[in-house]
């Protein structure tokens, strides 16, 4: 026998299900006024002091099926327009980097109105290009589905997490492609043609 | 502080046929997988400014008034995998009422709303990484998956722990009940070990005589060690 390691497993991830909303987004899920405050309405603690370019990226999460999904929950996270983490000394204090939103019930189609981050300086000093991390859950999606956003007027050559994809056409399922002055589009697809590329990090 | 790489084996697969609903919902190339940055090693932070005086109280959080169903508590710790407890973790829950009922404009199922349940809590751990709920136990419910799949009695979680590479969400079932086994959702889990994980057991210290029974629930959010040997520069 060897020595014991006396860690601990990570709980096994299930399905958020068709029902995620009356949990993450009571007024989404119909249910206004649950809660006095809701979590990630908007990642702005206060827009009009916010720091940075405002942009709204709009997409859809579309199926294997090429079907824009109405019942899936995203969050995103990221850095302020400084490159600067919320919650880290010097981050901009009318800015939380979180946010949640769901595809609209007619449309099937997100709208993420946020800052467009800044980049950070990681490992051995390399410089990643601005990236917002998104986070997907929804029924039939056992465990939640991690992928980026980057933006297509950004120089992205040098970004350390795009230059492991290996195929080169799967990195511009990552970049939002412009569509107006602040404005960018940016779908998901699950399976199949053209299919996102989704992270293990 | 480095977050550990997820112990796949143990995680369920995104393609479980059992499941139909993952069978269009699952990427079919791999992961691309990478050292942690910082965009995964920090994360939101919630204070207690946020929560409502019943929040973590479903009994009660609806209307003041109280659900109809078997009272229970709900308590455990939110643990890494070096199980230190996490404090600060925001745990999120939702559920149907006792009928097995959601209060969700999509969900059309028979079983009547309880006008007093509305189905959803939250709390942030302690210094110890606990948390508790009050709530009454939902019921089991047919889903469209198999000719005659049910449910099993489930109550779902969401919790952020330090950082946004920790977030997760799963199930927790309760001990004894005969339809966990036969879950399509449940046995995606590849592992039997890990599925035994999510099944709380009745807590009798924990119960109130005259009052309610408990379940003790543990989660174990991903663990993070210190950067003790970083040379390599990236790409090597």
């Amino acid at each position: 026998m060897v020595q014991k390691l006396e860690t601990l497993i990570e709980s096994a991830s299930q399905t958020a299900g068709p029902y995620v909303h009356i949990g993450l987004m009571p007024t989404y899920a119909g249910n206004a006024g649950y809660y006095d405050e809701e979590i990630g309405t908007t990642p702005f603690l206060d827009e009009s002091k916010a720091k940075g370019e405002i942009v709204e990226i709009v997409g859809s999460v579309f199926d294997g099926t090429g079907w824009a999904m109405r019942d899936a929950l995203i969050e995103s996270w990221q850095c302020d327009a400084g490159g600067v983490f919320p919650g880290d000394k010097g981050a901009d204090p009318a800015f939380t980097g979180h946010c949640r939103f769901a595809a609209d019930a007619e449309s099937g189609e997100f709208t993420l109105r946020t800052v467009k981050p800044g980049s950070y300086k990681g490992r051995g000093g390399v410089e990643s290009a601005p990236h917002i991390s998104l986070w997907v859950v929804a029924r039939g999606i056992n465990i939640g589905l991690n992928t980026r956003i980057y933006f297509e007027d950004e120089d992205n050559a040098n970004d350390p997490l795009l230059n492991r994809i290996e195929q080169r056409p799967r990195v511009n399922t990552l970049i939002a492609k412009k569509t107006g002055d602040g404005k960018y589009r940016f779908d998901i697809r699950l399976q199949g043609e053209g299919e996102t590329v989704f992270l293990d990090i | 502080m480095t977050l550990i790489p997820r112990t796949r084996s143990f995680q369920p697969p995104a393609h479980a046929p059992g499941y139909k609903s993952t069978v269009a919902r699952s990427p079919s190339r791999a992961l691309i997988s990478g050292p942690a940055t910082a965009t995964e090693q920090t994360g939101p932070v919630f204070g207690h400014e946020v929560l409502g005086e019943h929040d973590n109280n479903l009994i009660l959080n609806y209307t003041g008034q109280p659900a109809i169903g078997e009272r229970i508590i709900v308590h455990g710790r939110v643990l890494d995998e070096f199980a230190r407890p996490i404090s600060g973790a925001l745990v999120e829950v939702w559920q149907a009422n006792a009928g097995g009922r959601y209060r969700h404009k999509k969900d059309n199922y028979l079983a009547p709303l309880d006008p007093n349940f509305g189905g959803c809590g939250r709390t942030i751990t302690g210094e110890d990484g606990s948390y508790e709920f009050l709530t009454v136990r939902p019921g089991a419910y047919p889903w469209p998956n198999g000719g005659n799949d049910w449910r099993p009695m489930h109550i779902h979680f969401s919790l952020f722990g330090a950082s946004f590479g920790q977030r997760l969400i799963s199930q927790m079932y309760f001990e004894g009940d005969p339809l966990i086994a036969r879950c399509p959702i449940v046995n995606t889990i590849p592992d039997q070990a890990a599925i035994d994980r999510l099944i709380a057991p009745l807590d009798m210290t924990r119960a109130l005589p005259l009052d309610c029974l408990a379940y003790k629930f543990d989660i174990v959010l991903r663990g993070s060690r210190q950067t003790m040997f970083e040379n390599r520069m990236e790409g090597l």
